[in-house]
């Protein structure tokens, strides 16, 4: 009679992780992911992008970058190009927007203009890497549709979520990606991009995860593009959060005056 | 004494970390151009070449709250003399607080939204010698006030000194028959160079639309021509009257349309008229799977004096295309015509560009006029048409 306690008891317990679908599983791991990157208000940060081809020629960018978490809203976000020198002074100005297209200025220096540009470009490379657009946007939990794959080891002696991911949004350059994330902390630790077509694209792993007051950040990122064999590595340094920035410093005024 | 020199030592220090080599940047290039015709006019030349040099201090403190810029710039050139000169295109103090931003010194502005021509940008004069398109522009002294808002923002300008503009000389190609003596320059206002210019602009955005309505009082950016005073057979002389602008800019930035409007109506003491540009870009982004972006541009230009008026686009067409290769070398092309509807005249122009390394870039750029009307006020250029090449090396 115990044991039959025991088991309904268990049965009682278990059931509604039975009765949870990949889906449904899916979609609560992104949402718990999203929580624990949640309530760092502003980010500044310095990036150096390193651009590899097949024959092994690389290619610098400098960029620094300010974001604004939004509640509610996909994050604003301001990035200002340093090198290569000919378009030092570029910025761009971004409010990203779940599914609805982004709001995106780009500000050109040597003619001080200041333009509107449309976000549809979302599958187009950023700055000539391996890195697309939608690739370096904000990751808001409507973006996508989930399914969980499973659950492995992956690597340092983390256990990884697998999941499954479709672009909700649309002109997407994907037809799913599959995600890894530590089942500790919700970090991603590689995610491979699927073309189109459903052949395996490109693979973004990350490196160097340090925490910066409750949130971690990776030191690198890199892209391997399978098709082409060009990568390019992202290295961050100068993470800055929650510095106290408002959103008067992302307007197309603060992207004109930027340096 | 040692100790004298250690308190001026310390004193030096932070003063001269501040002027970094961080904040110094810009450009060398050399460039040659070369026109494929023989000369419309006496005395000038077919081929030249030329050097330019921009260095750019930027300095920022204060949490960036604080900034100073002092762009010189100077071009060397061996076919034109006047084409050969320096200006100082900034020079200038800028103070940021919560919601407002002050500047003042020389400084650049840039207003529009259109590609074929800038009506509104009435700010800065044009260095007319640097590029025939317009765009580039001399130094502007301002006193410059903005409110800034959620979605926009106000800015007012004071602008207590003109600026003439520059024309080729006599060796120069892409000149009126007789050529523009800047030195005798006339102006309506008794306060010639020194009438105090103001100037407003509001502009902001409302979701996918993003707008800008502007006001100016001033000294006219460009100028009428007299008869010289000495050499009236020989010289043309710049008359500049003053003028009242009011102008409007829009833009809808569809996902991948954009539509887009300039328009001005322009009030001087011998004429009212009123210009507009307005067209559209679309873009067919990732042709064929590659990273490759077309963009298609078509505007209609439009002047209200027609035919009788100087301006060259009075009824003209501009079919565009952007060809952008999303590589590496961040290498685009731009290539327009613009036709004239009431006369004939066509012009083409190809803008094309590429960095090579890391710190070099390769600009080509080329115009033809074809067909011009003898009644069209580009006749004087009917054998202008060039290639331009240029290297430029940025540190």
């Amino acid at each position: 009679m115990k044991k039959m306690i025991g088991i309904l008891l268990l049965a009682t317990f278990t059931l509604p992780v039975l009765a949870e679908s990949p889906e449904e599983k899916g979609l609560r791991i992104a949402q718990a992911a999203d929580a624990r990157d949640t309530g760092w208000k502003d980010q500044t940060a310095n990036m150096i992008m390193t651009l590899r081809n097949r024959s092994g020629e690389e290619s610098i960018r400098k960029i620094r970058t300010k974001s604004l978490e939004q509640k509610g809203d996909g994050d604003k976000s301001l990035s200002l190009f340093d090198e290569p020198a000919d378009i030092k002074g570029t910025a761009m100005l971004t409010f990203s927007h779940g599914l609805k297209p982004d709001d995106q200025w780009l500000y050109l220096p040597a003619l001080k203009r200041v333009k509107r540009i449309s976000s549809r470009n979302k599958s187009g490379p950023f700055m000539g890497s391996e890195f697309a657009f939608e690739d370096l946007g904000s990751q808001e939990i409507e973006k996508y549709s989930y399914k969980y794959l499973k659950e492995e080891a992956c690597g340092k002696g983390w256990k990884c979520h697998v999941l499954e991911r479709t672009p909700a949004y649309k002109h997407s350059g994907y037809s799913k990606q599959v995600a890894w994330l530590d089942a500790r902390e919700y970090r991603p630790v590689k995610i491979d991009y699927y073309d189109r077509k459903g052949s395996k694209l490109k693979t973004l792993t990350w490196k160097g995860y340090k925490t910066y007051g409750n949130f971690w950040r990776a030191d690198e990122m890199f892209m391997q593009n399978h098709l082409t064999g060009k990568s390019t590595t992202l290295k961050w340094a100068n993470y800055k959060l929650n510095t106290g920035l408002g959103d008067g410093d992302f307007n197309k005024n603060a992207l004109a005056r930027l340096r | 004494m040692t100790q004298y020199k250690s308190i001026l030592l310390a004193g030096l220090l932070p003063l001269l970390s501040s002027v970094a080599v961080a904040d110094w940047s810009g450009n060398i290039a050399v460039e040659g151009r070369y026109f494929t015709s023989s000369p419309q006019w006496q005395g000038q030349g077919s081929e030249g070449i030329s050097l330019s040099f921009q260095p750019e201090y930027r300095h920022q403190w204060n949490d960036g709250k604080d900034g100073f810029t002092f762009i010189p710039f100077v071009r060397l050139d061996s076919m034109d003399d006047e084409r050969t000169h320096a200006d100082i295109r900034e020079l200038s103090y800028l103070h940021v607080m919560d919601g407002w931003e002050f500047r003042a010194g020389i400084s650049k502005v840039f207003w529009g939204v259109t590609e074929s021509q800038h009506l509104v940008d009435i700010i800065n004069q044009t260095d007319l010698v640097e590029s025939v398109d317009g765009e580039e522009k001399l130094g502007q002294p301002m006193v410059r006030v903005t409110r800034v808002f959620d979605t926009g923002s106000i800015d007012v300008f004071l602008m207590p000194w003109f600026r003439e503009r520059t024309f080729p000389g006599i060796n120069g190609r892409l000149r009126t028959s007789m050529p523009v003596d800047t030195d005798s320059a006339a102006y309506e206002s008794d306060d010639e160079q020194r009438h105090f210019d103001y100037s407003l602009r509001w502009n902001g955005y409302l979701g996918n639309v993003d707008y800008a309505l502007s006001w100016f009082d001033g000294t006219s950016r460009e100028p009428g021509f007299i008869a010289h005073p000495d050499k009236p057979l020989e010289l043309l002389a710049p008359y500049y009257y003053q003028l009242q602008q009011a102008g409007l800019e829009l833009q809808y930035t569809g996902e991948a349309w954009l539509w887009k409007l300039e328009a001005v109506h322009r009030s001087t003491s011998v004429e009212d008229y009123w210009a507009a540009t307005g067209g559209f870009e679309y873009t067919f982004v990732g042709i064929n799977d590659s990273a490759l972006d077309l963009g298609v541009i078509g505007e209609y230009l439009y002047d209200s004096r027609g035919t009788d008026g100087q301006a060259p686009f009075q009824n003209d067409l501009f079919v565009g295309a952007r060809l952008t290769l999303n590589d590496a070398q961040s290498s685009e092309l731009l290539a327009g015509a613009i036709i004239d509807l009431d006369h004939s005249s066509k012009t083409f122009r190809v803008e094309a560009s590429r960095r090579i390394g890391q710190n070099y870039k390769l600009s080509v750029e080329a115009q033809l006029f074809a067909d011009v009307d003898v009644n069209d006020p580009l006749a004087a250029f009917e054998k202008d048409s060039f290639v331009q090449v240029e290297l430029a090396r940025y540190f």
